[in-house]
């Protein structure tokens, strides 16, 4: 579509706050002229709405309206806010890396955890480095999308992790987003590599502090998997009711290596998670598997572009949403494959559970199929609790909610049973526990 | 003393009624045989027992140890000892048995205000009663039902049954889709079910199920009500004679 005919609401407002944060922007020179073009970009169109096609069914100009000002350094007080928050995520034994409103924040991570094989730096501090050539790239991605441009125009912090090669972790290295702001906006970058032959598990959660209301949060996170290298990343979208979370990632996956992201949404008014893979390598395997449980008039978005460039691999997409009130799920799953990439086998399923009839779930599954040796397929299916299960299970004493929530536990248990560390999984399984028990 | 009266029940489905004025009365400690041919209406009556949604009760009353059962949730008649054992008990994929078995024991014992089963104490019974009824231990970490062949489903409702320790069992058509290995099987589970503070109501349209369940009273249902009640001897009588002597009586 010609871009510059749409009208663009969010035009000043957008440019004003990019203004205003400059001081805030770490990097100078080509860093400033990266950000500068990106944030040219985002304004050929300004928020995503409707009439571009990934943006289709989460129109952030209806949803959202407008770019709220860059959320100030936290302070001593939002620092101890965000502390209390995090006790409720730790993860004992895990590494962890926080920021609270994009920044990362020392004092409240601890690196005790990690192995030497693993590096950690912020994101400000290698863009802030003088004669690093290469500093400008952790801005660029290959993937361009609104949002993303206005992440590298505005990101004020991130971590930059490098897992050396052949190096194991045996716990999880946890990032945790924590929001103190109120009505303000946060935008965050960070990069992990994992190493030829190493392993790693990342946990990513965002939550809100107290006092966190109708904050927007726009982190991203570039991810590449070596040869032969594991990666599992599991995230836990526990925003605030009022906020808004769009997150970007993007993985380069090697050769005969393995990647599983698992995500569930359960907070935020608005939040899409929207996911970019390259598989670059042979024989290498991805395993994403999502779940929103949404109710109010949460919207909640997964959005996955699986792009197999080289033949022998495979991806398995596999997306639950549980509905209650007027809540709106969004899944669409990209697989494109490659004139190359013979032999692969990529398939993606989306289930919507409806709790009620206002609910609405959308999805949108599309195959690019360049080659002709390949196994792909999608399928999708909505519907509401099966009344003849939920009997059987009254008949034998259960109330309704509960009958209810074991359903819905079971229908969601088939998209976590994939995460393979028992420990985390029932960590997943107790947070979603947590959310059916919350129903009125 | 009677446990279960129903009086004068009249029941529609999708605007259709389909008992007309049924009469029955089951005495407590009693094995009661419901026989009559397809479409007599005898799940109809199994289903409003147990509560299930979609049946418009217009007219008549069941009460169950003297109070309204009709007034009740599912759930509540579960606790308060009412067990349906389901002619096509479904499959729930994602819950594991035991997690159902437990779940559902703990909720009845919730409602009767008992304290719930601690879990060495729970797996000791289960293990116990599905040693009887030759339940292998793998069965029970599968999702209910699922993949189970005709005869394990009917003895996973045989083994509930043991485990609940129901007032009122109903039994509808348990010997359908099963071998009479596995008829044995369940019959012999029922049969160690048997007992003063236990009444069952046995339904089926043949009398075969009665060579291994032998009832103390027969009723014979037709066209929505009961037509004629018995003896065991009543069994073996439309055996001989068939349903067909009853379709003008109702
Ligand atoms: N859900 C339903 N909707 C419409 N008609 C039904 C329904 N369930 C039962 N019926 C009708 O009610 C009558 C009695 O059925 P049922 O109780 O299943 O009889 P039985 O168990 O004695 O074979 C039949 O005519 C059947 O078609
Ligand atoms: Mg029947």
């Amino acid at each position: 579509m010609n871009v510059a005919l749409v009208k663009n609401d969010s035009g000043p407002a957008a440019s004003s706050v990019f203004a205003a944060a400059q001081g805030r922007l770490p990097g100078t020179g080509k860093v400033a002229d990266i950000r500068r073009e990106a944030f040219a970009a985002f304004e050929r169109t300004g928020l995503p709405h409707r009439r571009i096609e990934e943006w289709k069914y989460t129109d952030l100009r209806a949803l959202v309206r407008e770019v709220l000002p860059l959320a100030g350094a936290p302070d001593a007080a939002a620092l101890a806010r965000a502390r209390s928050a995090i006790a409720s995520v730790a993860i004992e034994g895990a590494a962890k890396l926080v920021l609270v409103d994009g920044v990362v924040a020392a004092e409240l991570s601890d690196l005790a955890a990690l192995p030497s094989g693993v590096t950690v730096r912020t994101l400000r501090a290698v863009l802030e480095e003088q004669g690093n050539e290469a500093r400008g790239d952790l801005l660029l991605t290959k993937a361009s999308d609104p949002m993303l441009s206005l992440n590298a125009a505005l990101a004020t912090d991130g971590v930059v992790v490098t897992v050396a090669d052949g190096t194991q972790l045996s716990s999880p290295v946890q990032l945790i987003h924590v929001a103190t702001a109120g009505k303000a906006a946060r935008y965050s970058r960070s990069h992990l590599r994992v190493g030829h032959g190493a392993r790693a598990t990342l946990v990513e959660t965002s939550i809100a502090a107290e006092g966190a209301t109708a904050y927007q949060a726009n982190d991203a996170a570039v991810i590449s998997v070596g040869d032969e290298a594991q990666l599992s990343h599991i995230r836990l979208m526990r925003d605030a009711a009022e906020a808004v979370n769009v997150s970007s990632e993007l993985f380069t996956v090697g050769a005969r290596s393995k990647l599983s992201l698992f995500n569930m949404t359960s907070g935020g008014a608005v939040s899409r998670l929207q996911a970019f893979f390259t598989l670059a390598g042979e024989a290498s395997e991805l395993i994403v598997n999502g779940v929103n449980l949404l109710r109010d008039k949460q919207h909640g978005d997964m959005t996955l572009v699986v792009d197999h460039a080289v033949p022998g691999c495979t991806s398995r997409e596999n997306f639950r949403a549980v509905l209650d009130d007027r809540a709106h799920s969004v899944f669409q799953g990209r697989i494109i494959v490659r004139q190359d990439a013979q032999q692969t086998d990529g398939k993606m399923m989306t289930r919507a559970l409806l709790l009620s009839d206002e609910a609405e779930a959308d999805s949108k599954p599309e195959l690019e199929i360049f080659a002709d040796d390949v196994s792909c397929g999608h399928g999708a299916t909505a519907g509401a609790l099966d009344d003849s299960l939920l009997f059987y299970l009254r008949a034998r004493g259960l109330p309704e909610k509960q009958a209810q929530a074991l359903l819905i536990q079971a229908f969601v248990g088939e998209a976590i049973e994939a995460i393979e560390d028992d420990g985390l999984r029932e960590r997943v399984i107790a947070a979603a526990e947590h959310w059916l028990e919350s129903r009125a | 003393m009677a446990l279960l009266e129903i009086k004068n029940l009249q029941v529609r489905v999708e605007e259709r009624e389909i008992l007309h004025g049924l009469t029955l009365t089951i005495d407590e400690g009693k094995v009661h045989a419901i026989m009559g041919p397809n479409g007599s209406g005898k799940s109809t009556l199994s289903h409003v027992i147990a509560g299930k949604p979609g049946y418009e009760v217009t007219g008549g009353e069941i009460l169950f140890k003297g109070e309204d059962l009709l007034a009740m949730e599912p759930d509540e008649r579960a606790a308060k000892g009412v067990f349906l054992a389901f002619q096509y008990p479904v499959e729930i994929p994602g819950v594991a048995t035991m997690t159902f078995l437990r779940t559902a024991l703990n909720a009845q014992r919730k409602a009767r205000g008992e304290e719930e089963y601690s879990t060495p104490d729970f797996l000791k019974k289960v293990r116990e009663i599905s040693k009887q009824l030759n339940i292998p231990g793998d069965m029970l970490k599968r999702g209910v039902n699922v993949g189970f062949s005709g005869g394990e489903k009917k003895r996973n409702e045989v083994l509930q049954m043991a485990l609940f320790q129901p007032s009122l069992c109903i039994l509808d058509e348990m010997d359908s889709g099963l071998d009479i290995d596995a008829l044995r099987i369940a019959a012999d589970g029922v049969n160690a079910l048997r007992s003063p503070e236990r009444s069952m109501i046995v339904i089926t349209h043949y009398q075969r199920l009665l060579n291994y369940i032998v009832p103390d009273v027969v009723h014979v249902m037709s066209k929505g009500r009961v037509v004629k009640s018995g003896g065991k001897e009543l069994a073996l009588e439309l055996e001989a004679s068939g349903y067909a002597q009853f379709e003008d009586a109702a």
